[in-house]
């Protein structure tokens, strides 16, 4: 996740290209008209683009009427008749929502706990290997887990943890019970938070590594002057060097708080695990698409993804004014 | 930096620094490594639990089995077909939307970048996804694996601000010259921007080749299932509990060597491009994340 900045100065108003066009759109009345005869080449590449955005990711964000409409199979996909709030009722009423709702906020708390901070200081120690080579072999090791499809992961995660897997060979070996690890729900958050390290640490510090290289030698210089050793050199640095990048992420890290990794889960859990590892977008795929409660599933998906929108809302608004930075 | 920086405790740290890096690159390549020994080892020794860096009971019998299931090599092929038909309509989309975006001086243009920028913070959701998709009779084609997918909005991004930094003058030269926008885009800009079409190829292949779950939501008949569907099944039917209910007791178990053997054939391609390919990934993040 490394959006942000190329958002903020998409949104300012660029230096005009060509001036005179400025002045005279400014000028309003038919100036679409004009804009249109001149630029109508430009507008006709953005059709198939514009229609993909409708029709893939719009029309599903209005489908989301059928959590308030009531939804038959191979009718309308906007539902047949309004029930208004019975399935959000339903869900808040469901205690196996709370259960998933507090496994979201556990897992996404924790996965924001460790990776949040975890690359940061992983870039904080590769930035001070000396030698060039050893340094971008050490990188290029740490990104690699980033390129691997999630089934790969879930499936080196399973034969890691299985029963005669090299983690109960070590426990075997110092004498411990065997554990299996897959098939306990006191397991699976550590699972699941530690494979997530594993795949993302690494990556996660190609945005610091580009940002402790734009700092200026200058200030490590002054630091020095002033008698900081390196540990004050790092506090007073380069800690306040990266922190922008560092609010950007944490920001689009909130943002994806409640979206915990469901392909991850659904991959790793099982009925044995669900007391920890069934989220918000498991129960919903388990409801709708396997038990066919469209509305009841779409109002729980719905629900969830406000909460995403609203967390990332207030956490730009937040790091906007106590810090500054912010996406937009 | 300089050597008055290398005071007793710095040295500290640098050993500390290279024990705890050292953890890292083994922790990291360590699961790969038990993954490649337990494909090569026997099945008794793996049960076992014998297996840890050298394969025990070496054998190349689970890699015959492997490679004679033919519906391995039919959703391997699946694989690649979906992902360069993918990846084909994805970068025309993105590049026509993205060189649409770069024109500062259009109309509109900031609704544009609205209407692609607001799908990253809120989207419809598994179910209205699903009904669509399947009320469009998508199911069981290689179509809902690729227009839902078509256009990644960070992807688009990227590419945006690499139009953005290419020099004006040369478009309004070839504009003079008669070039109409189709030919300036084809013929002076797109030569241009090699780097990022490499770079956005690249994104797009990989994450298609990586996807799955499109292809598990929305196939039905295996012979359509990309390799990657084919591994989660084993997967799935491992754990023998998957979310397939009454059937997941009997489920059979699959051989730790079976899952060890398709994992490695899976992941093969990747690890032989990856020292090729992983210095335009990092600059292409760069060139979508850092801006001074």
């Amino acid at each position: 996740m490394s959006t942000p900045q190329t958002l903020s100065p998409a949104e300012t108003p660029a230096p005009e290209a060509k001036p005179a066009a400025g002045r005279r759109r400014r000028q309003g009345g038919s100036s679409w008209g004009r804009a249109l005869r001149r630029d109508w080449q430009l507008y006709s590449l953005a059709v198939l683009p514009l229609l993909f955005f409708l029709v893939f990711r719009y029309a599903p964000m209005i489908g989301n009427v059928i959590a308030f409409r009531k939804f038959e199979p191979g009718g309308s996909i906007f539902g047949e008749e309004w029930v208004g709030l019975r399935y959000v009722k339903l869900f808040l009423n469901d205690p196996t929502f709370w259960n998933v709702f507090t496994n979201t906020l556990v897992l996404g708390g924790l996965t924001l706990l460790f990776c949040f901070p975890l690359p940061i200081v992983l870039a904080l120690l590769l930035n001070e290997v000396r030698k060039r080579a050893l340094k971008r072999f050490l990188q290029s090791v740490t990104y690699l887990p980033h390129f691997l499809s999630i089934v790969i992961v879930a499936g080196l995660v399973m034969q890691i943890t299985s029963i005669d897997g090299p983690i109960n060979a070590f426990l075997g070996y110092i004498g411990s019970e065997k554990i299996s690890f897959m098939q306990d729900p006191d397991w699976f958050r550590t699972i699941y938070v530690g494979s997530e390290v594993w795949q993302t640490v690494g990556w996660g510090t190609i945005l610091y590594l580009a940002a402790l290289t734009t700092i200026d030698d200058q200030l490590y210089e002054a630091a020095r002057m002033d008698g900081a050793g390196r540990w004050r050199q790092i506090w007073h640095v380069t800690l306040p060097g990266i922190r922008p990048t560092a609010v950007t992420l944490l920001i689009l890290n909130i943002g994806t708080f409640m979206a915990v990794g469901f392909e991850k889960v659904f991959l790793l859990y099982n009925p044995l695990t669900y007391p920890t590892a069934d989220v918000i977008s498991t129960y919903v795929y388990r409801m709708g698409l396997e038990a066919s409660n469209f509305s009841y599933a779409a109002a729980i998906g719905l629900f969830e993804a406000l909460v995403g929108l609203v967390l990332i809302l207030s956490a730009n608004v937040i790091s906007r004014r106590t810090v500054g930075t912010s996406l937009w | 930096m300089t050597t008055h920086d290398m005071t007793r405790g710095y040295r500290v740290f640098q050993w500390f620094n290279g024990v705890v890096l050292t953890l890292v690159v083994v922790v990291t390549l360590y699961p790969f490594a038990n993954i490649l020994a337990r494909s090569f080892s026997s099945q008794s020794a793996i049960a076992a639990g014998e297996v840890n860096l050298v394969p025990q009971g070496f054998n190349l019998t689970t890699y015959k089995i492997v490679a004679s299931d033919p519906m391995f090599w039919t959703n391997y092929r699946n694989t690649v077909f979906y992902t360069v038909v993918a990846t084909l309509i994805a970068m025309v989309m993105t590049t026509c939307y993205a060189y649409v975006l770069a024109k500062k001086h259009l109309k509109g243009r900031k609704f544009l970048v609205g209407v692609a920028v607001f799908t990253m913070f809120f989207s419809g959701g598994l179910i209205p996804n699903y009904v669509l998709i399947t009320s469009l009779g998508m199911k069981n084609s290689i179509w809902a694996i690729v227009l839902p997918n078509a256009i990644s909005v960070f992807n688009l991004l990227v590419m945006k601000a690499f139009f953005e930094s290419l020099p004006q003058d040369l478009e309004e030269a070839a504009a003079i010259d008669g070039l109409n926008t189709y030919g300036i885009l084809w013929r002076i800009v797109l030569p241009l921007s090699k780097a990022v079409i490499a770079t956005m190829i690249l994104f797009y292949a990989v994450s298609f080749w990586n996807s799955w779950f499109a292809a598990f939501l929305y196939m039905d008949r295996s012979d359509l299932f990309p390799v990657t569907v084919y591994l989660r099944n084993l997967i799935a039917g491992a754990t023998g509990a998957d979310s397939y209910g009454a059937a997941a007791a009997e489920v059979t178990q699959v051989g730790a060597n079976i899952q060890a053997v398709t994992i490695v054939l899976t992941v093969l391609p990747i690890l032989v491009i990856y020292p090729f390919v992983q210095r335009f990934f990092v600059s292409g993040v760069m060139l979508g994340a850092v801006k001074g």
